[in-house]
């Protein structure tokens, strides 16, 4: 086929390219020129804002996968390293962690205002389905991302998932064995899970790109649900769109960067900051939260298969949602009925979230049955009847001739989404007392005085039987230690410093750039000499407990003689707030155990907290770092959303 | 990168060239800054993390090092040379005409003053790679007495220079510094 595009750009460079591949053109005409129902509101955003969103967890995620090591032996380390030793590793994490939770959020947004406003009715429907398969790639990326760093909740969340599909007749058992790649999840699962977590985004890019394809043959629908019928009722997607989706997208990054900067496990689970074990099942397998509605049908469902069916069948019910809504009205403003049914959906979806975040006991088992079948019901039964016999309010004739201005949504939706609670079914435990600690609430850091007290206690106390191998001596240096103060303190330790000359493992004072060593040479040995038991390693242990400091705290205060007539195990010691209140270790603290040199009375509650303060610094040494570059990037954010509203009023302005 | 789009369509508004509309032109210089600033952490999480930098300096002792003999220390994933050379191998460096050196190079810029005994090379062949014997007095030194690869024959002498054979250039100087009479510090 010969022949240039006739391109009408006056730049001679651009028109060279143009002519040949006419991508200039196809950008002016979508996303230039192209008309645009003039009354949307925020709500129409967020398609935009989540296409931001993937490109940042794309981006992310492959200067992640520099340094991530999908090996069961490494992965687990290789975050950590990550976090602690690759330069700015801890923010780029976090925002692929967190960028995981925004994406869902802005995309169960989008979905929910198209529910609203039937923008999957007909001519919409490929776009709606289209939408529906985004979903489903999301959510298989998102599950096999959160597999990848090898917590006790990746490898437990994987277990039971990928068990799911044994609920298959004839086949299924074989389909996990091959999902696997062997008997249970291990090293093949982890390294495929890994190929796939990295190919998915760029299929899913090509699903969008359809998605959108489609959108712009059919064109948008709007808050009014009718069609547009000529020019005066859209405008040229740039400059009003552009600018308004500038708006938004500040917006959208203040709450990402909120979550990033200052709650950054705020969504997460404590339990993943455990190294996967599978002889250990941890107490609550519970995925995360934009699974919890599905996993709460899954297990509202007394019947394996039926659970697996209905888990699955309440996303593929989407598809055919354009079907089953016989309303000949899309909006549900002109849809009275509709309207106040919508937002009781809303509702049941938010509470099969929080049913699927607590224990399937007691009154949690009655509502996720009600609200499991009521979400059925809603496709199945109340739609297409509605459609039916409702009474739609009187539509306007055209947009433009609409008396209703613009909404600005408000973030109730996100708001009513995220407020899922995680549950914390401590049973009989009792909660630990909250203490003040230097380091916590929005600007807090660890006071570095009281650090290195714990260090000490550390060094004296809890080193003889816990490790603290995610920590470098060199890292040290974090806790305001002098270069020749982190040497002394390195060379007091002994580790293996490698083979002599005849292959013999030598030890010796440690090197500023030697981790800290494990008091043991492996598991099996630990044991061994501790009744069984393996003393965690402290790392991230402040993490890796709900509420970890004030637990930790109370732990280390909370020893006492055992109730009458309780039953201690053989070398077990009574603990008030250790689940089971029974623990292998012995009370560790007594008053003047160690001697502080700046000659701070060593009582147990005073060590405690310090080496809580210790710990906490030793789980995220870069907390500073992070609120304060936090600080500066809100700030950052709100002057720019302030700036890009304040020109998109301008452009706005000359519409009247 | 994630603002791109937006911003640069908003750098080509609407409005005629000769009005500059502050407002815009300071949206889409914060725009540009957050980008930016967006870069460089992505950029600098690149560059060597602070456990591989913690090795790019090592301490080698030199005490237990008899004269005549070297060791091998890996610095920077690096296979280093450390020779304690004898009084005789000094003179023999130290006496050769430049002009008889392929890679002319004296004796005395290779060494630091007043420990002219110690060595310290990369002991990669400059010629294709490989490790040159020499380390120790039972292994082949070659006719220079100093090192000999045994890939194609590249010979060094005591100073680490090319002599004879394929290699270009003289054995890599790491940078180094003693940081007491018994201790270097390379890196």
């Amino acid at each position: 086929m010969a022949g240039l595009n006739k391109s009408e750009f006056k730049n001679p460079v651009i028109n060279w390219i143009d002519s040949r591949l006419p991508v200039f053109t196809m950008m002016q005409k979508e996303y230039g020129s192209f008309p645009t129902p003039r009354n949307f509101n925020y709500f129409w955003n967020f398609g935009a804002l989540a296409m931001v969103i993937l490109m940042i967890m794309i981006v992310t995620g492959v200067v992640l996968a520099m340094h991530y090591q999908p090996n069961a032996e490494l992965a687990f380390d290789s975050v950590q390293r990550i976090r602690r030793d690759v330069n700015y590793g801890w923010l780029i994490q976090y925002v692929h962690m967190n960028g995981g939770s925004m994406f869902f959020i802005v995309t169960y947004i989008h979905v929910f205002r198209g529910l609203y406003y039937g923008s999957y009715k007909s001519p919409r429907e490929l776009l709606w389905m289209l939408g529906v398969v985004i979903l489903l790639i999301m959510m298989a990326t998102a599950f096999m991302g959160y597999v990848l760093p090898w917590g006790q909740m990746s490898y437990w969340g994987a277990t039971v998932i990928t068990n799911l599909f044994s609920a298959i007749p004839l086949v299924g058992k074989s389909i996990v064995v091959w999902l696997w790649g062997g008997f249970s999840v291990d090293q093949a699962t982890l390294n495929r899970f890994f190929s796939l977590h990295y190919l998915l985004p760029f299929v899913l890019v090509g699903v969008i790109f359809l998605h959108i394809a489609a959108l712009h043959i059919v064109g948008s629908n709007n808050p009014l649900g009718i069609e547009p019928k000529g020019p005066q009722d859209t405008i040229p997607f740039h400059p009003y769109y552009t600018i308004k989706d500038s708006v938004g997208i500040c917006v959208c990054l203040i709450v990402f960067a909120a979550l990033v900067f200052f709650a950054p496990d705020f969504l997460g689970d404590p339990a993943n900051y455990i190294p996967a074990n599978p002889l250990q099942t941890p107490p609550e397998i519970v995925p995360e939260w934009y699974f919890l509605p599905y996993y709460a049908i899954l297990r509202s469902v007394p019947n394996k298969l039926l659970g697996v069916v209905l888990m699955f069948g309440s996303i593929l019910i989407l598809f055919v949602l354009p079907w089953l809504d016989t309303s000949p009205v899309r909006s549900a403003k002109f849809r009275p009925i509709y309207k106040i049914l919508f937002w009781l959906f809303l509702l049941v979806s938010v509470v099969l979230g929080v049913v699927g975040a607590h224990k399937p006991e007691g009154i949690w088992v009655i509502i996720g049955r009600v609200c499991t079948a009521y979400y059925f019901a809603h496709f199945l039964i109340i739609l297409p009847i509605l459609g039916k016999i409702e009474r739609p309010l009187k539509l306007p004739e055209s947009i433009s001739k609409s008396v209703l201005g613009f909404l600005l949504a408000g973030i109730l939706v996100s708001g009513a989404l995220t407020g899922t609670a995680r549950a914390a079914d401590e049973n009989a435990l009792p909660h630990p007392p909250s203490q003040n600690w230097s380091f916590g609430g929005i600007f807090g850091t660890p006071d570095l005085t009281a650090a290195r007290r714990g260090l000490q206690v550390y060094t004296e106390v809890c080193s003889a039987c816990h490790g603290l191998k995610q920590l470098a001596y060199r890292d040290l240096a974090g806790l305001g230690l002098t270069e020749a103060q982190v040497k002394e303190i390195a060379a007091a330790a002994t580790v293996p410093l490698g083979l002599n000359d005849v292959g013999e493992p030598v030890e010796g004072p440690a090197l500023p750039s030697s981790r800290f060593r494990q008091p043991w040479p492996n598991e099996k040995a630990a044991r061994a000499m501790y009744n069984g038991a393996v003393p965690p390693d402290l790392s991230v242990m402040i993490k890796a407990r709900e509420n970890g400091d004030n637990y930790v705290h109370a732990l280390l205060t909370g020893y006492a003689d055992p109730p009458a007539g309780m039953e201690m195990g053989d070398g077990m010691n009574y603990n008030k707030y250790f689940p089971g209140f029974q623990t292998a270790m012995p009370s560790p603290l007594m008053d003047d155990r160690v001697t502080y040199a700046d000659g701070t009375k060593a009582t147990v509650d005073q060590m405690s907290r310090d080496v809580v303060t210790f710990l906490a610094w030793a789980s995220d040494p870069d907390v500073a770092a992070r609120k304060s570059m936090g600080i500066r990037v809100i700030l950052f954010l709100i002057l720019m959303t302030g700036l890009t509203y304040a020109v998109k009023r301008k452009i706005w302005s000359d519409l009247h | 990168m994630a603002d791109t789009s937006a911003t640069s369509m908003t750098h080509h508004g609407p409005s005629d060239g000769k009005k500059r509309d502050f407002l815009k032109l300071i949206t889409a210089a914060g725009a540009a800054i957050g980008t930016g600033a967006i870069a460089w952490p992505l950029i600098d999480s690149m560059n060597p993390a602070k456990d591989v930098l913690a090795l790019s300096s090592i301490d080698v002792e030199l005490a237990p090092i008899a004269a005549g003999q070297g060791i091998t220390v890996m610095w920077r994933g690096k296979p280093t040379f450390v020779r304690h050379r004898t009084p005789a191998e000094i003179k023999q460096a130290a006496g050769v005409a430049l002009a008889e050196l392929p890679d002319p190079e004296a004796d005395k810029t290779r060494t630091k003053s007043g420990h002219d005994e110690w060595l310290i090379l990369i002991g990669i062949c400059t010629h294709l790679g490989c490790i040159p014997t020499g380390n120790k007095p039972t292994e082949m030194r070659g006719e220079y007495g100093g090192w000999f690869c045994p890939c194609h024959g590249s010979q060094y002498d005591t100073s680490g220079r090319i002599r004879k054979g394929p290699a270009p250039t003289n054995l890599e100087l790491p940078p180094y510094e003693f940081v007491s009479a018994t201790k270097i510090k390379i890196g």
